[in-house]
């Protein structure tokens, strides 16, 4: 039997889970991000000790140096639980889709100048490893950092960069062949240029603690390449040179930049404005990888600009110093 | 226009090998042992990750918009469902017990696997793999969080929902779901693979996931149906990925046959344990069965389990060794753990009751060789006992085998009037065990198992009272101050059905829809 069961109004014995009653101090609806991420991971009473690593627990505050009273303070000012991250992304992946389309139908990579199809493949192919790579150490800060608030943007953060691989890699196919592919892989591998950029990713794949990696990858590293990369090269110094089509093919990457670094500064500030302590680790890990990160950069920013390379990292540099200023870090 | 022409045109394998596997390179600047430090400790040997078959190939601009979609459509349902208070309409108040059981004693193992395949992913060397792996953790903070949402609703109208997250770590019976996961994590990357890709995911998700969603379509929950169907998609996925990491493992070395099927042997005895609350589920808890626990477990597992075994015996797999066990107990399971629930009941965050009339004749088809000679006797006693006004508690509190946590409650193998105990010393202590198979468990790694936090030990220990607590005042009643440390309300959250806060308002809701109140 089928009955309006629309006409009943019910007055609701409480309103929200008693855990988030209980961190929120009061018993009301919350969203679905807040529902689905607040005090969500165990934090004790584990039966066995990790085999892998028997001087921690399952999950482990020690496994940073960082320290939070309350680990919930990480929070995400884009509120992406699982459902609001993919249909955010479904969309952008829409706009690339179509991006892409008219790129190809309307034959303009056929129409790019030379030079700047050159410079394209040379600087955007090989960035398709590194983005693997940032997969990755995004992999071990979801897997490793302490509770699902910034677990689980980290396992978004770190699918986003294998989708952005895969974006790279269609650039390359486009621009160039798979032979592109394999010269970019070759470049990544032995090319002087991409070494400092490779070492430092490689040197990034043996950080274990949680929010070191945090820093070094989405903070440091993509806080320079893509504000250098997609917003300075590719869209306006290619732009100007008549590769418009290219900064179509990019757009993902430029929006994606600019929305992820709202999660990493927030996370970052709520870290820094915890104690004075955590203010002096993260700027010690900002100190030993920032420089670095601008050695690395500049080669590979010289393969598409040549000589104009430093004047347009220093240009970067200075916006990033803002950006860390706004974090409570320096440059 | 000839750059185009001169293009080479991929096939989707060649496609998606440039989209994935092409992105790793070897390192240079840091040792392999250095990046990728726990694959060896095993003793599994791989020599060739590139010989891995991708189970499926999605790229993640596909992955975004399949999962978009099916997110979209599933929230409609479960807001929906919310507003036109859908869960008035479930055939029957006792249903919403399974709905309890699920999200207090699944959704946490959710997250489990969200963060194990996280850790497993970033381990293996192999890009193959690794994608999956990460793809999957990704999928299983979707099943976490699609399972809130919807139960969130539940929740405002039901007891024994309130504080699911607590309950997963403190109460005695979810010990059982919560250290079988912590066995998996805390276990090297190729045992969790066996573990929960092959063991769990596949050779027993047929007998969990399903019993859950197909109970609730009988029953009425759509809500519960549209999150179990949304996620059976992508255990599709997930149980391709669960086969292939096993015929990856043995096709590797013939020395990795042994290891593989000890953790086979294991994890489907670890699993299985897990699934006693299943068992009860199926055919005590829902109004309107599907099938028995029995005939489940005969489908799933001993004929569609045996074609899998059979497949993989070109590997030198065999059967796991339980499953002559299990065929033992496959009569009594269910009924011996709703026995001890409904004897536990004070202790337990759902309700519970004796079977109606119809019911028990439903058992007595279902189980001819057993129920109505072991159990209808003893529920037509504790029935005229109730009738009475002597329900009957049980107030001591059980013995925990060490391995699985289930209180020992399970029979010898064979014979269904003797309870089956086992016991091994292992540095001056003696370790108890509810079965051969859980003590053999033990004893190839006892320096992992005595850690286990057992609930039952904790109580007399008096880890389990709030704080402040003091056990030797006057008149101290210990189920009241673990109930009070659980956060299971006494009179709400537990005891029997029949009388419960549940049964009174649903039964008021529903007759404001049918009646002119
Ligand atoms: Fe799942
Ligand atoms: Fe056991």
């Amino acid at each position: 039997m089928q009955i309006d069961l629309r006409t009943v109004t019910i007055k609701p014995l409480r309103h929200t889970f008693d855990h988030i009653a209980r961190y929120l101090g009061t018993d009301k609806p919350v969203s679905r991000y807040l529902e689905g991420s607040i005090g969500i991971q165990p934090k004790d009473i584990f039966h066995y000790r990790p085999t892998w690593e028997p001087e921690r627990e399952i999950f482990d505050e020690g496994r940073t140096k960082i320290r939070m009273k309350d680990w919930d303070a990480l929070k995400d000012p884009r509120q992406f639980y699982y459902g609001a991250y993919t249909s955010a992304r479904a969309r952008q992946q829409d706009t690339a889709e179509a991006n892409f389309d008219f790129v190809e139908s309307r034959g303009l990579v056929e129409a790019l100048p030379e030079e700047v199809r050159q410079a394209a493949i040379a600087l955007l192919v090989p960035l398709r490893h590194l983005a693997w790579g940032a997969n990755m150490n995004n992999a071990a800060v979801c897997a490793y950092a302490y509770a699902a608030m910034a677990a689980q943007a980290a396992i978004y953060q770190s699918m986003d960069q294998l989708g952005i691989a895969q974006y790279l890699t269609r650039i390359g196919l486009l621009l160039g062949d798979v032979e592109a592919l394999s010269a970019g892989k070759q470049a990544w591998m032995n090319d002087p240029a991409w070494q400092p950029l490779r070492r430092y990713v490689e040197d990034s794949f043996v950080v274990k603690d949680p929010f070191e990696l945090h820093t070094v990858q989405n903070l440091v590293l993509d806080g320079l390449l893509y504000p250098l990369v997609y917003d300075t090269i590719v869209d306006q110094v290619f732009a100007a040179r008549g590769g418009a089509a290219i900064a179509m093919l990019t757009q993902f990457m430029t929006q994606w930049s600019a929305e992820t670094r709202k999660w990493v500064d927030a996370t970052l500030k709520a870290i820094v404005t915890e104690s004075a302590e955590n203010r002096s680790i993260v700027q010690d890990w900002v100190d030993a990888w920032l420089p670095r990160a601008k050695e690395a950069l500049l080669p590979v920013s010289a393969i598409a600009v040549s000589e104009q390379a430093p004047a347009l990292l220093d240009e970067v540099m200075e916006g990033f110093a803002q950006r860390l200023a706004k974090i409570g870090l320096s440059a | 226009m000839d750059m185009q022409v001169a293009k080479k045109k991929l096939g989707l394998k060649e496609k998606y090998q440039v989209m994935t596997r092409d992105l790793d390179w070897t390192p240079t600047y840091q040792k392999m042992e250095d990046i990728y430090p726990y694959v060896h400790y095993e003793g599994i040997k791989i020599h060739d990750w590139d010989r891995w078959e991708d189970p499926f190939r999605l790229t993640m601009d596909a992955y975004w918009k399949y999962q978009a979609e099916k997110e979209k459509k599933l929230y409609a349902i479960i807001d929906a469902y919310a507003q036109n208070n859908g869960h008035l309409n479930v055939t029957d108040a006792r249903y919403i017990n399974t709905v309890k059981l699920f999200l207090t004693g699944v959704s946490p193992l959710e997250y489990m696997a969200h963060r194990g395949f996280a850790h497993v992913g970033r381990a293996f060397p192999g890009l193959g793999p690794r994608v999956a792996c990460l793809m999957q953790s990704l999928d299983e903070m979707r099943h976490l969080q699609t399972q809130v949402h919807a139960i969130s609703n539940y929740n405002k109208y039901y007891n024994g929902f309130h504080d699911f997250r607590q309950w997963y770590d403190r109460v005695w019976y979810l010990s059982v779901p919560k250290s079988f996961f912590d066995d998996a994590i805390t276990a090297g990357p190729f045992e969790f693979m066996v573990a929960i890709g092959f063991s769990f995911e596949y050779v027993l998700t047929n007998l969990l996931f399903v019993p859950f969603v197909s109970g609730a379509a009988y029953n009425g929950d759509m809500g519960t149906m549209a999150y179990g169907f949304s996620a059976q998609s992508d255990e599709a996925r997930h149980m391709t990925l669960g086969l292939e990491v096993i015929k990856f493992i043995l096709e590797q070395d013939p020395d990795n046959l042994p290891i593989v099927q000890r953790w086979i042997d294991k994890w489907t005895w670890r699993g299985y344990r897990v699934l006693t609350l299943v068992a009860m589920m199926m055919d005590y808890m829902l109004p309107k069965r599907t099938m028995s626990w029995k005939e489940a477990w005969e489908i799933y597992f001993e004929e569609n389990g045996g074609a899998l075994f059979r497949d993989l015996s070109r590997y030198g797999i065999r059967m796991p060794k339980c499953a002559e066990t299990i065929a033992l107990e496959k009569d009594h399971l269910s009924h011996q753990a709703w026995c001890t629930f409904y004897n536990y009941t004070a202790a337990t965050a759902f309700h519970t009751w004796i079977p109606t009339e119809d019911e028990m004749q439903w058992l007595s088809a279902k189980y001819p060789e057993s129920f109505d000679k072991y159990y209808r006797p003893r529920w037509d006693f504790w029935r005229e006992q109730a009738a009475k006004g002597n329900r009957f508690y049980n107030t001591t509190l059980p013995m925990l085998c060490q391995t699985c946590q289930v209180p020992m409650l399970f029979t010898e193998p064979g014979d269904p009037t003797k309870i089956c105990y086992r016991e091994t010393d292992y540095e001056g202590m003696k370790y108890h065990f509810c079965s051969d198979h859980c003590k053999e468990i033990f004893e190839h790694e006892p320096e992992k198992y005595v850690q286990a936090w057992l609930p039952v030990h904790q109580i007399y220990q008096g880890n389990c009272f709030p704080e402040g607590t003091d056990p030797t005042a006057e008149g101290f009643d210990p189920l009241k101050a673990v109930l009070q440390w659980y956060n299971i309300v006494h009179g709400r959250d537990n005891l029997d059905f029949e009388g419960s806060e549940d049964q009174r308002n649903f039964a008021a809701w529903r007759a404001q829809a049918t009646r002119n109140v």
